[in-house]
This record gives C-alpha cells, structure tokens and sequence, in this order.
C-alpha cells in the first residue's frame, strides 16, 4: 500500500499549504502543476498458499465397522488435495466416508504455488461391545417320541402277572391324561404299548406274556378314555431287555408296558 | 408193558432196555460191553488224496462213534500195521506153530502179525470185534473210497464197496459220511447225514436275529433268513422242504413259512390286526400249521393251511397257550405249554381241544415239548429242582408220566430229536454264552456245534 514513491509528493503538499499561510503578502509564482497521474498497474501480489476452509470428521468417535463421513473444502491456489492414509488424491471439496479399524487421524494436504496447508481430523474407533446373544428360539414343539419320553411312565409288573399292579395303576392313570394330551398335540399319531419280561421264562411262553401285559395296560387306559383305536399292543417278549443283568432289580426293570410312537 | 418197548423199537435192537418192568427208566441204557466194538483205524490216500485225509478220519469216525451202536475201540490199542484192503491180510499160523503158552499166571509173549493177522485185532489189547479198513485214491479226478467193514469174528466182509466223490474237502467229508452210514445201518444204526438242524443265530447281545441251517455234525452253517430283525424259534415240515418261524419281520410278531431249497418265503396269510402270531409247527401230513394266535385274546392254540387260510381256534383258554406240537405218529393230539395253572407248563390235548390234560407235574416251569418220532416220548426244558429260569432237558413217557433228566450244567433249552430218534439237539449255556449242541438221548456223546455268536432254538429235521 505504502510504496516509496507516493512520500515526497506528500511532503511537498504540505510544506506548501505552511508556506502559503505564512506569506500571504508576496504571491509566490505558482507551482507546476503535478505531475499527470500515470494510472500504473500494480505489480501482481505475490501468490498465496491454499487455505483449508474445513476438514472434519463426522462423527469423530465410530465403533469398528460403522463409518465416519470426511468433509473438506479446500480454497485459494491448489494443484493438489490429498487425504491420507488411505483416502488419496481429492477433489477441493467433498465428502467421503471412511471406515477405520482402529483410531485414525487423516491428514488433508493441499498444496499450490503458494505452499502446501495441511490439516488433520481424527477419527476415534473404539470395539463394540459383544454382540447380545441372539434372541432365545421359539420354544421347539418336543417330538412325539420326547413327548412319550418326558410324559409317560411304564407300567411294571410282577413275575409271571400281567395284572396291573397298585404301582401300575398308579403310572397308567397319569399316562392316561398325558397321553390324551399327546394325542390331541399329534392328532395324527397313533401310540405302540410294548409288552416286555425278564429273561427267566421261556422266550416263546414271554411272548404271550408281554402280548398280555400290553393289552392289560391298554385296557386301563382305554377304561381311562384313551381312544382304543389310536392305541396298538406288541410283544417283545424277553427279546428286548433295557436290562441285561440278572438279578431281581434287573428283571423288574425288564417286566414292563412300554410307550413308543406307532407306524 | 406195551408201553414201554417204544425205546427198544426206536434204536431197533436191545440197545434201549428197561431195567425193571415195572420201574420205568428212561436212562437205562445196555452196558457199553454190550455194544460190538469197531476199530477204525486211520485211512491213507494216494496221490492228491491224502490232501483230504484229515477231515475224512475225522467225519467217519465222528459219525460212527455219535451214532450211538457201537463201542469205538480206541486208536492206541490198534497194532502197528494198518492193512488197507483184506488181501493185505496175512494166514495167522495154527495154534501149534505158536509159541508154547506158559503157566497160568504167567506173562508170555503173545505171536502176532503186527496188525496183519485179524487176530491182532480182535486179540487184546484192541479186542474189536469188527474193523473198518479201506484206502482212498484219484481216479478221473474223482475222489475215491474204497472201504470194508470186516467181522472179525466170522472172518467176513460185512461191507466191501467203492464211493466216488468231488475231488475236495466236501467230497472227501461226503464219502465218509456215506461209508459210516452204512456202517451204522448194518447194526441198526442210522446216520444222520443228510438232515439239517436249523437254528437262531444273533450276532452280539442285541443284533438281528435270524434263521440259520447246518448239517448235524455242525459243518455248512449259513443264514436263510436276512430280516434284520427278530426271527425265531424254526421248525421242520416233516419231509423237511420247509420250515415255520415266528418272526417281528412286518412289526408284529407273526409266522412265516419258507421253502427251504430254494429259499423262499410262502407268504402265510390272515394275519393281520392280530398283535402276536407264534410258535408255529407242521401237522405230520405236512399240510397244515398249529400255532398260537391272540387273535380273541392272548393266547390260543390255532390250526390253518400252510398259506393261512381255514384259521380255526382250537384251545379255548383264558390263559396263554404256545408251542403247538402234533404227535407226529398219530396226528390225533396236540402237546402244548400252558400258563392256565399258574406257572407254564406242558399239556397235552386232543386235535378238537378236548381231553386236556396236563403231563408236567405242576412243578416248576416246563416249556419246548418235541415228540419223538415214535410218537410216544417227549424231550422238554424244565426247571424242576431248579431255580426260576435254570432249564433243563427232560424227557417223558407220555403214556405213564416217567420222566429223566438228561442234562445238569448251564442253562439248556430247545431240545429236538433227530429224525434218528436217538439224538437230540438242544441249546446249551454250559460252555459259555448261547451254543448249539447235540447228545445222545441218554445224556451222553455231547457235541457241540456252534461258537459263533449266540445259537438258539435248533430244529433237527431232514
């Protein structure tokens, strides 16, 4: 603004208004006009260096794998826009969303003819919490064999019998509502009532035997209201023991009216 | 009195005698003494022959020893030479020519031909009365046997006869069955060669069980059935072309009837809606099948054709009625094992079911009656005098109830005669797990012929 030549032309203005005040009485010759001002053009200003006008990181605080958005606006003379790391070469403005792994602070460089500006926006990243356990399932219909399993009872007997034991009488009047429930849960399904025995009798003699205590525990149960026709009876006799050991514990386990899923 | 002449007729000879007339004593048996005594000394082959040596001794001499008629004269006491055809033979010289016997008392040197005079055979230590000799060879690429049998006492060939086989083992096994039957036949013997015993195998204690067959020395075990599933309990049509057996094939337990050769299954209907179906056996004319149904109600004697048709009821229990079996000779009377006084036991009625009547004592539990081919003996499991569930092999006279024990060890079962009627075939825990064996009716010659797996239920037919 102030360059060196416009000074003594100010100097000379005002020495001549002073002079002039103090003698009125002689009129001096007057003063060459001034000089024409000759309209120069300035001299261009030295360039200047870009100016970053934003860079931000929005939000500044992710958890890993959610995503912040970068915004800059670059001004002034720019040759060049970089965001590193990973980012690279950038329009002047612009927006871009970034997904770190791990806390990262990008570096917005600018560079002109007037110099490089820089300018850094951090992204903090923390770890998410544990995922939360996925929501508990539907409660699984059990099957019909689970059902069979987790409801009913056998019905045991004595040796050689296949009267329905006070014990039994007890187990089958449970059976009975349970399997009422069942067969209403499995409107399809019809219920097999094994007969079994222990090893002691002859095995084809057993086989009636586990015929009629099936057909007892049937009967109970169909006195009960258990539907006659979605319930059948077989014997294996002593063809299929739970219980292989002989002694009395292991024979009572084997002498039994046994619940499994029909055909 | 009359009675009692069903065993003497059944060995056809003395060999079943009575002790007393009026003591009943089924396990009398004649003194071993009185049984000829046969030598059979070991037969060579010539050439590719001796290949099948081994297994042939060992089939002829096992079948003419578990026939039962004959005392086997041990091989340590046979001179050293074996003649192999009676040219071999050699003139012992007259008595005066041999060395002068020395004093009573005293030990003398006894001349001999080393197994080359009949008299070294018939003379002690051997004292046979009887010799077996012969050889084998390949002719044609056929195995070869000649065999003889010789009565010392005559000096004459009872048998002299050539048999010709396959050149291989079953070949070699087959000649010396032929030959031993024919051996047993001349002393009223009968060989069993020829009959199959069928049986249950279960591979482990909780696999399939199915219908197995073997010849009755225990040799050519396969499987008929491949049910993968529970069958049991066979039994043979008299003429031996088919076989009954229960089994949980089609779920429920039913009976099925299988051709034998080839196998196949004859389809027995009219089954169906019954929840046990079982224990079936053949009528003697081989037409039709009694079995236990709880067709009505567990569970009743039936009788139908062999397809199931014509199913009738012929026991009127309410009690369980199993294991049907008619009398074989008569075809008029059922035998049957019956809970219906209490604990099982067996019966006996007629084919209309009238005239029951029970033929154990009421004694601890009785079950798998099988008649005698002569239609006058039961053999049957029992557990009299014994512990609930420790069975042992009776038989019974029919006629007067006298029964015997024939077996005391183990666990055994399932008796069945032999169409020999002389041996029974039974299973057996004696030896550790379920096994086959077969003895004579008198307890004795015990065999056993099964090892692998557990062996039940055999059924000795043709």
């Amino acid at each position: 603004m102030f360059n060196k030549r416009g000074i003594p032309v100010i100097c000379l203005a005002v020495s001549l208004a002073m002079f002039a005040g103090g003698c009125k009485k002689k009129v001096p010759p007057p003063p060459p006009p001034p000089p024409p001002v000759v309209e120069k053009p300035a001299p261009p200003p030295p360039p200047s260096a870009p100016v970053i006008a934003q860079f931000t990181a929005e939000p500044s605080s992710i958890q890993a794998g959610q995503s912040s958005t970068l915004r800059w606006q670059v001004s002034g003379e720019v040759t060049n826009v970089g965001i590193s790391p990973a980012v690279g070469a950038v329009q002047t403005t612009g927006s871009r969303q970034v997904s770190p792994q791990a806390s990262t602070t990008y570096t917005l460089t600018a560079a002109g003819p007037g110099g490089n500006t820089t300018a850094s926006a951090t992204v903090s990243v923390s770890s998410p919490p544990p995922p939360p356990p996925p929501p508990p399932p539907p409660a699984p219909a059990a099957t019909l064999e689970q059902r069979l399993g987790s409801d009913l009872q056998d019905a045991f007997f004595d040796y050689d019998k296949s009267d329905i034991r006070s014990d039994a009488r007890d187990a089958l009047t449970r059976d009975a509502s349970g399997l009422k429930s069942i067969l209403t849960d499995f409107p399809s399904a019809t219920i097999v009532i094994e007969g079994h025995c222990d090893e002691r009798g002859s095995a084809e003699y057993n086989t009636g035997l586990g015929d009629r205590r099936a057909t007892a525990a049937k009967e109970f149960l169909v006195q009960l209201g258990v539907p006659a026709e979605r319930l059948s009876v077989i014997s294996y006799g002593k063809e299929r023991p739970q219980c292989t050991e002989s002694n009395e514990s292991c024979w009572q386990k084997n002498r039994r009216a046994h619940f499994a899923s029909g055909q | 009195m009359s009675r009692h002449i069903w065993m003497a007729a059944a060995a056809a000879g003395a060999f079943w005698l009575l002790a007393a007339q009026d003591k009943f004593d089924l396990g009398t048996i004649t003194k071993e003494g009185e049984r000829p005594r046969l030598a059979i000394p070991d037969f060579r082959g010539s050439g590719q022959a001796q290949s099948f040596m081994a297994p042939f001794n060992q089939t002829l001499w096992n079948d003419v020893d578990s026939g039962g008629v004959l005392r086997m004269v041990p091989k340590t006491m046979y001179p050293t030479t074996v003649p192999q055809q009676p040219t071999d033979f050699r003139q012992a010289p007259p008595p005066a020519a041999q060395a002068q016997r020395g004093r009573r008392g005293e030990m003398v040197q006894a001349p001999t031909g080393g197994g080359l005079w009949m008299s070294d055979w018939s003379g002690p230590p051997a004292q046979a009365n009887y010799l077996a000799i012969g050889y084998t060879a390949v002719q044609n690429n056929l195995f070869v046997l000649r065999g003889w049998l010789l009565d010392l006492g005559r000096g004459t060939q009872v048998i002299a006869k050539t048999y010709i086989e396959s050149l291989d083992e079953a070949g070699a096994r087959k000649a010396a069955h032929e030959f031993a039957a024919e051996i047993l036949a001349q002393f009223g013997g009968k060989s069993l060669f020829g009959t199959h015993i069928y049986f249950v195998r279960q591979q482990g204690r909780t696999g399939p069980k199915e219908v197995w067959v073997m010849d009755p020395d225990g040799k050519n075990q396969r499987p008929l059935t491949h049910f993968n599933s529970i069958s049991n309990w066979p039994a043979v049509s008299p003429d031996g072309t088919k076989i009954a057996f229960t089994s949980w094939a089609h779920i429920y337990p039913g009976i099925f009837v299988f051709s034998v050769d080839p196998v196949r299954d004859l389809r027995f209907y009219n089954q169906r809606g019954v929840s046990t179906n079982s224990t079936p056996s053949f009528t003697p004319d081989g037409k039709q099948i009694v079995f236990s149904s709880s067709a009505g109600g567990c569970c009743r004697i039936f009788l139908a054709n062999l397809d199931g048709s014509n199913l009738r009821p012929i026991s009127s229990s309410s009690s369980i009625d199993v294991e049907p079996k008619v009398n074989p000779k008569t075809g008029a009377e059922i035998v049957f094992v019956s809970g219906r006084s209490g604990p099982q036991q067996i019966y006996k009625m007629n084919m209309d079911g009238a005239d029951v009547e029970r033929l154990s004592d009421g004694t601890g539990e009785a079950s798998n009656p099988s008649w005698h081919p002569d239609g006058q003996i039961l053999a049957f499991a029992w557990t009299r005098g014994y512990a609930t569930g420790a069975f042992n092999i009776f038989v019974m006279d029919v006629a007067s109830r006298q029964y015997t024990q024939l077996s005391h060890e183990g666990r055994n079962e399932n008796p069945s005669w032999a169409p020999d009627g002389r041996h029974l075939a039974f299973m057996s825990t004696r030896a550790g797990g379920h096994q086959i064996w077969t003895m004579l009716a008198n307890g004795t010659q015990l065999q056993q012929l099964t090892t692998q797996g557990n062996n039940d239920s055999p059924a000795w037919g043709r």
